[in-house]
């Protein structure tokens, strides 16, 4: 199991006929065991990672939000975190240590759909101390991928 | 004109390939299965270790053996990875590469007449590297042996001029290796003819299914071996040109007397960077190592489902495949290959003569997803003959 994840985390697009002949299983057996991760949620979804640099047409705005809260007593932060992360504009929601205790990825079509909601979603949540919004300019790197320098191969096309 | 060049290069045949590779260079849009290097660039803490070099003003010629830290690093390195012991002061020299480290080796070993032993297929230098020496090479066909030496191959091919065995595991093109038992009924015929072996052991790092084990490991062989290694295939750092040599000191002195001469040092800025590599890129190489064993893996199963012929690839990133039942030659298979489905592959008379005329070298060194679209226009072709 543990290498089936490993393997499809790098690449989502290998079959489990190719997992299978890598791991020198049956393909029945590969494709059961990859039905069990998606029904016990250890694979939520297999998306295709866009370079949004070189998109011109949807670029959604992204600002990453920094969420002081109060913990409520007898459950500490997951009560306030479930009440944010469920709103569609956050698309990630992690809880940090430091000065601050939520981490947010919020989207919105532009930049004052993304202020409306901070100023009237999230900032007037009960338990929300204090909010600072970092919209996101540009990316560099992303998922292990870099995204401002397109891959060059230098390699000869054959060598011994 | 021809009558100006010395009659040792003359010796030398042109390489019978030199036209095919002409042809995939002149190709667009191929996907090419003939690399014979790794499609990984070197890791980013090792080049960064370069440029730091390189900003910090490091662009002066080092000591002809090397750098001390580096020699130190790699004594290091071989004793935890191999438990060998070498000393860093007398007993390595870095070179350019493995490909300087064993043109020193044959010179300083070879006289005139002498005899080298190289089984093949092998890479393309062995052979001629003996010749420019004026020493004689010969060649050992191990097609019959699953591609490996035996001893009784081995003393067949001994005569009383013969004094230099060259070894190469896991091996380029067969991706063949040995076992410690292997090695133990080679040693005992080194032994018994005094042979000095070099071996180049430079995929040691790219072995997948069990511990590489080095010749000179073995008991007695530190006198008679002269172990070769680089940076090129196990840290992807073939541009760099940075490899070494061990042996018994007065043989590592009598190559740096030549190395002293005709190269002077390897690239400072290439051994700060083999310094960053070898104390710092161990889990670099294992991610890397485990991404060609699961190609190896894939393009092994896929190869067997196509029933073509091959000798199960343990090490470096190739795999050599018979095509005989095609019925074609390497060459014309390769050509029509590319020409009809282009992918490029190395025809075997690159590595030998006589059988390797039936293979062809397949490197695993392209991402899985390039790997699979080449396996299946392979596939096709196959069934297109």
């Amino acid at each position: 199991m543990k290498e089936i994840i490993e393997m499809l985390r790098e690449n989502a697009r290998l079959t489990a006929e190719d997992i299978a002949k890598i791991l020198k299983k049956d393909v029945k057996e590969i494709s059961k065991n990859i039905q069990k991760l998606e029904k016990d949620g250890v694979i939520l979804g297999y998306k295709t990672i866009i370079n949004e640099e070189k998109v011109k047409s949807f670029k959604p705005v992204r600002a990453i939000i920094e969420v002081q809260v109060t913990p409520k007593r007898n459950q500490g932060f997951d009560y306030i975190a479930e009440r944010i992360y469920k709103f569609p504009e956050v698309v990630t929601c992690f809880l940090v240590s430091g000065t601050y205790d939520l981490l947010l990825i919020v989207e919105g079509e532009d930049i004052h759909k993304v202020a409306q909601f901070v100023a009237e979603k999230l900032a007037p949540l009960e338990g929300v101390k204090g909010t600072v919004t970092h919209f996101l300019l540009k990316k560099y790197k992303q998922d292990g991928f870099i995204l401002t320098k397109s891959k060059k191969n230098h390699r000869q096309t054959i060598t011994l | 004109m021809k009558e100006k060049i010395a009659y040792r290069v003359n010796r030398i045949e042109p390489s019978g390939i030199r036209e095919f590779f002409d042809l995939v260079l002149g190709m667009k849009n191929i996907i090419s299965l003939g690399i014979g290097e790794p499609d990984f660039v070197t890791p980013w803490h090792i080049r960064e270790a370069g440029i730091y070099g390189l900003e910090q003003g490091y662009t002066s010629y080092t000591s002809n053996q090397g750098l001390p830290q580096l020699r130190k690093a790699i004594a290091q390195y071989l004793k935890r990875r191999f438990n060998l012991k070498y000393d860093p002061d007398d007993e390595i020299l870095i070179t350019v590469g493995v490909s300087e480290a064993y043109d020193l080796a044959i010179r300083a070993l070879v006289n005139p007449g002498e005899e080298v032993l190289i089984p093949q297929p092998c890479y393309v230098s062995y052979y001629p590297v003996a010749v420019l020496a004026e020493g004689k090479p010969r060649y050992i066909s191990t097609a019959n042996c699953g591609f490996k030496l035996t001893p009784e191959l081995l003393i067949s091919s001994i005569s009383p001029r013969t004094k230099i065995l060259v070894l190469n595991y896991p091996s380029n093109p067969t991706g063949v290796t040995y076992s410690r038992e292997e090695l133990r009924a080679l040693v005992k015929v080194i032994k018994d003819k005094d042979l000095i072996v070099i071996s180049d052991e430079i995929y040691a790092e790219l072995t997948y299914d069990q511990e590489h084990v080095p010749l000179t490991s073995l008991p007695g062989m530190k006198l008679q071996t002269i172990y070769l290694n680089g940076f090129s295939k196990a840290f992807a750092m073939t541009g760099w040109r940075l490899g070494f040599a061990c042996g018994p000191k007065e043989i590592i002195s009598a190559m740096n007397k030549i190395h002293q001469y005709t190269m002077l040092c390897a690239p400072i800025l290439s051994q700060m960077a083999g310094i960053e590599a070898i104390l710092r890129g161990e889990s670099a190489v294992r991610d890397m190592c485990l991404e060609y064993r699961r190609r190896r893996d894939y393009i092994v199963e896929r190869l067997r489902d196509m029933e073509l012929d091959f000798v199960y690839p343990q090490g470096a990133f190739y795999v050599y495949v018979n095509i005989k039942k095609t019925g074609l030659s390497s060459r014309e298979f390769a050509v029509r290959l590319l020409k009809e489905k282009k992918v490029a592959v190395v025809p075997g008379v690159a590595f030998g003569p006589g059988d390797n005329d039936n293979y062809v070298r397949m490197a695993y060194t392209v991402d899985f997803d390039t790997l699979k679209k080449a396996i299946d226009r392979i596939e096709d072709f196959m069934r297109s003959l």
